[in-house]
């Protein structure tokens, strides 16, 4: 038994080496690419796969320009910073007094089955209301993107609180309250801390979701001249034209923040994925 | 006692009213008016009138709108297999003893964490330009022109995106499902001198069978919701071949003067997504009871 788990099975190990090939020729072929000029654009195989004559960054220099790359680079990192901030604070008290509240009273059930439910509704067809409504409400900007997915999210993550509540038991609460304390400062002082956990899955779910995301800044934000990191892609394509050099060297700065951000945090982002689907 | 419950329940009210009321408006809200929209001529700007049902029958003769359903339908259908036979055994790959295993899952998570419509462009000039060349080198007919401008093949070049990226989530969620497998279960199977084949299927299957319905809907209704990809690709050409669901009522509700008549293709969007989940999580439900 002890001998079959140590050993180490090497043709599968090979195998799942090679695999790797289908994750990072994509992303070779866009590297190289932004690093050429137009003229070393060739019609081969062996022409398109080489590496540049030279690595010079002035692709790199001149897409940042075209696209306003540090602008929209900002207005990603607001947009998807303060969802996550909101969602955790605001989702996580929701979540609490639904999954708190649902244990003795039936309207909070409801009030459970309403938002989850949600879910399921597709954006298409909040899409054309929701763009007259933010428009009429002077929210056709990053605020009402942000407060547009602290809703889109809200089925998803009030679902991970209250059933990750479920093994937070009642006693620590129920001693605050003999105690004196009210609901509001035990939540804070006791349960919240207590669901960090949840804290990280929510962050990185709604995170991956958010950043990435086209379609919500696409019609929201389209008056207002802005730009999330995925909409300059959009936007710039006419501007790219055939160059593309320098279409690519934009597209590789579109990858590198979240690149960035999964290099550091690979591990939580791996577990937070993978307990998002199995408390969900 | 009794004054401590109800302040409990203030606070409780408190915040539930203003959650309520914050979903209720951009949520559920905008679904009414998209209903109701979907009765009218609107066209998005000027004046419009009801027009009772007519959109919901204009829409089962509209072949556009047919094209598309049969093409979101055909995507969806053939990446939920696709999707979850690859990853089920990349699963199976990644949580047998290899070695480098940690950083073999980080790797192939990687198509996941990078957004849809720059992973479009990427494979938009691979499909036009890499493939062709490579196709020409090597004498491989099909190859040699770019699959994205055939309006029969179209759709494959669209399908191999989506399913590279969703395959990245699936395998980590089949991964989690395996580990929840108890060791001894296999030691149990070994020693009853099950083979491998006979041990998935007995053993392993049953057990990570809830992960297979989460898997099944949850990888359905992406598929479904399909569009940045169809944006960066092929913008739903050649000739409308790959124009999903999402992508058309995007474009003709948006900008094409549809509003009225693509609400109502929305909420039938909205009705089929619904059903769909519905119906696959009740099969899946007894299949899990039975085993």
């Amino acid at each position: 038994m002890i001998e079959r788990k140590q050993k180490t099975n090497w043709v599968l190990t090979i195998v799942l080496i090679l695999g790797t090939v289908t994750v990072f020729f994509p992303l070779y072929m866009a590297l190289i690419i932004a690093f050429k000029q137009p003229s070393e654009m060739t019609n081969d195989v062996a022409g398109a796969l080489s590496f540049p004559e030279k690595w010079s960054l002035d692709n790199f220099r001149q897409a940042m320009e075209v696209t306003d790359f540090w602008h929209s680079l900002g207005n990603s990192l607001l947009i998807t910073l303060a969802t996550i901030a909101l969602a955790i604070v605001i989702h996580s008290i929701a979540g609490y007094v639904i999954g708190r509240g649902m244990a003795k009273k039936k309207s909070f059930r409801i009030i459970y089955l309403y938002i989850v439910s949600g879910m399921f509704v597709p954006f298409s067809i909040l899409m054309m209301p929701l763009v007259k409504q933010t428009a009429q409400m002077g929210l056709g900007n990053r605020a009402g993107v942000i407060l547009l997915y602290l809703v889109f999210y809200m089925p998803m993550n009030v679902l991970l609180y209250t059933g990750y509540l479920k093994n937070i038991p009642m006693a620590l609460e129920e001693a605050a309250d003999i105690d004196g304390a009210s609901t509001w400062k035990t939540y804070w002082n006791i349960v919240f801390p207590m669901m960090t956990p949840m804290h990280a899955t929510v962050a990185i779910l709604t995170a991956l979701g958010t950043w990435n995301d086209v379609m919500t800044p696409l019609v929201i934000m389209s008056g207002t001249g802005q730009n999330t990191l995925p909409l300059a892609q959009l936007n710039f394509q006419t501007q790219f034209g055939t160059n593309y050099n320098l279409a690519f060297a934009s597209y590789i700065l579109a990858l590198i923040p979240i690149l960035l951000f999964y290099i550091i945090c690979q591990k939580q982002i791996l577990n937070g994925v993978a307990n998002g689907a199995v408390k969900g | 006692m009794k004054k401590k419950m109800t302040n409990r329940d203030k606070t409780f009210w408190a915040v539930m009213i203003p959650v309520l009321v914050l979903f209720f408006t951009f949520n559920t809200l905008p679904m009414i008016k998209g209903v109701v929209y979907s009765f009218t001529n609107y066209r998005g700007y000027g004046s419009y009138d009801y027009v009772g049902l007519r959109n919901y029958i204009d829409l089962f003769t509209d072949a556009r709108v047919g094209k598309s359903y049969l093409f979101t339908f055909k995507y969806a259908l053939a990446g939920t297999v696709l999707v979850n036979v690859i990853s089920l055994v990349m699963a199976l790959g990644l949580n047998s003893r290899i070695r480098f295993k940690s950083a073999l899952r980080g790797i192939y998570f990687v198509p996941n964490i990078l957004g849809g419509l720059v992973i479009g462009y990427i494979f938009s000039f691979i499909f036009t330009y890499i493939l062709p060349a490579a196709g020409s080198a090597l004498h491989i007919g099909f190859l040699q022109n770019s699959i994205l401008a055939s309006e029969r093949y179209a759709w494959v070049g669209v399908l191999i995106v989506g399913v590279w990226q969703a395959v990245a989530m699936n395998t980590i969620i089949y991964i989690s499902g395996l580990q929840t497998v108890p060791q001894d279960v296999y030691e149990a199977s070994m020693l009853d001198g099950a083979g491998k084949w006979k041990e998935f299927w007995q053993v392993t299957f049953p057990l990570v069978m809830p992960f297979v319905t989460i898997n099944l809907v949850l990888s359905t209704k992406n598929l479904l919701m399909v569009f940045d990809q169809i944006v960066s690709l092929t913008k739903g050409g050649p000739a409308q071949s790959t124009e999903s669901i999402s992508y058309l009522i995007y474009k003709n509700g948006m900008d094409g003067g549809q509003f009225g008549f693509q609400s109502a293709n929305a909420v039938i969007f909205f009705l089929v997504i619904v059903a769909i989940s519905i119906f696959q999580m009740t099969v899946m439900n007894k299949k899990e009871e039975q085993l």
